[in-house]
């Protein structure tokens, strides 16, 4: 059996509102409510690089579960802004962390990095012990890359969010996954080192406004849960927009999926885990309740995950 | 069959505009679909013409205009 223990997330104190942000690429504060639903985003200090961020969050989370680094059998980092091509933020993460010499593993995927992190984390915990998943982003270091892009440098923002998955003991337990990858549109969204990032807003949102309601609907399906039954939907937060959109795709009403993106925008593949960890601060699982995880991103790579509380 | 009526009266459900583009208009240029209207778009193609259209043939290229989807549609029938 695999559990989620515990959530976490570290969030940079400085926020950046839109008309800051507007001002940069001569977007209006109000267009910018209305395409993507964001209010504001946070920005990290310079000094502040992707593993002192995952770091952070991973601790919040251990805190939270009332576990030592020195419990964990294996940390993994998704994240699609690391400073450096190899190595990747997951060893330094470790070493911050004060974990030792476990395996630290990247998972360089952005937006759906955190989603896949967990499914993987699921299958091997049993066999290893409980795994830190974590997923950090520094979007603001690739979003000021000139030419400063309208559609794309308002959308981003700054953060981490952590989860612990336990072999033992949780307050819900990862009952299943589905993930699919297709590298047909991977030019459509894409960071090249020292390049802006290339994003067909288009092509995501056609693709992801259909790929995650279908990668919903298959989870729930396959084990027999209904979408009424489930108690609330987790997703990547990419844009207040294209999750309605999906709310409606799936036949729920838009309140059941939780959405923290007005404060903090989309911070790739941390978002899905620091929605988490406010859901579960404020609200938190029910027994025998199911939540849906979900993300969509770079790739592209998408699917869901369904838990269920214990 | 011309289907192009059909279109612009689907393009004027989902994008909310009392507009009549030409057959070779950008959509997209012209502001008349956003990205979500486009997804909005291709789910009225499929209810309308009664078909599916696989992910792998959701390149917004292809729905840029009013003659390009038609062309798209005559592939499909």
């Amino acid at each position: 059996m695999a559990f989620l223990r515990a959530f976490g997330r570290w969030l940079p104190e400085r926020i950046v509102n839109n008309l800051e942000v507007g001002g940069k690429v001569g977007a209006d504060e109000t267009w910018i409510r209305n395409v993507s639903g964001i209010d504001e985003r946070r920005y990290a200090d310079p000094q502040d690089r992707v593993p002192d961020m995952a770091a952070r969050a991973g601790a919040n989370c251990l805190e939270n579960a009332g576990m030592k680094p020195a419990e964990l059998s294996m940390v993994m980092v998704a994240s699609g802004s690391a400073e450096h091509a190899f190595p990747g933020p997951a060893s330094e993460t470790a070493k911050l962390l004060g974990c030792g010499d476990i395996p630290a593993i990247d998972v360089p995927m952005a937006s759906a990095g955190s989603l896949f992190a967990m499914s993987l984390a699921s299958r091997l915990t049993e066999a290893l012990g409980p795994i830190l998943v974590i997923g950090a982003e520094k979007m603001s270091r690739i979003i000021c890359r000139e030419p400063l892009e309208r559609g794309v440098v308002p959308l981003f923002g700054d953060g981490a969010g952590a989860c612990l998955v336990d072999p033992e003991r949780g307050p819900a337990a990862i009952v299943d996954s589905v993930l699919s990858s297709d590298g047909s549109f991977a030019d459509d969204l894409q960071l090249d080192p020292d390049r802006p990032l290339q994003m067909n807003g288009r092509s995501v949102i056609l693709q992801a406004s259909r790929k995650i309601p279908a990668a919903i609907n298959a989870v729930l399906d396959k084990n027999s849960v209904t979408h009424s039954e489930v108690g609330v939907f987790l997703l990547h937060q990419a844009n207040q927009n294209l999750i309605v959109r999906v709310a409606e795709a799936v036949g729920v009403e838009a309140a059941r999926f939780f959405s923290n993106i007005h404060r903090f925008g989309n911070t790739s593949s941390a978002s899905m885990l620091i929605a988490a960890s406010e859901w579960a601060e404020t609200c938190g699982f029910r027994p025998n309740v199911p939540v849906v995880f979900a993300a969509f991103g770079a790739g592209f790579h998408w699917g869901a995950l369904l838990a269920r509380g214990t | 069959m011309d289907r192009q009526p059909k279109i612009i009266e689907l393009i004027r459900i989902v994008s909310k505009k009392d507009v009549r583009p030409a057959s070779d208009e950008s959509l997209f240029d012209s502001g008349i679909l956003d990205s979500f209207a486009l997804a909005d778009l291709v789910a009225a193609l499929e209810k309308s013409f009664g078909i599916r259209i696989p992910d792998s043939d959701l390149n917004p290229r292809k729905f840029d205009t009013v003659e390009r989807i038609a062309e798209y549609l005559d592939t499909r029938s």
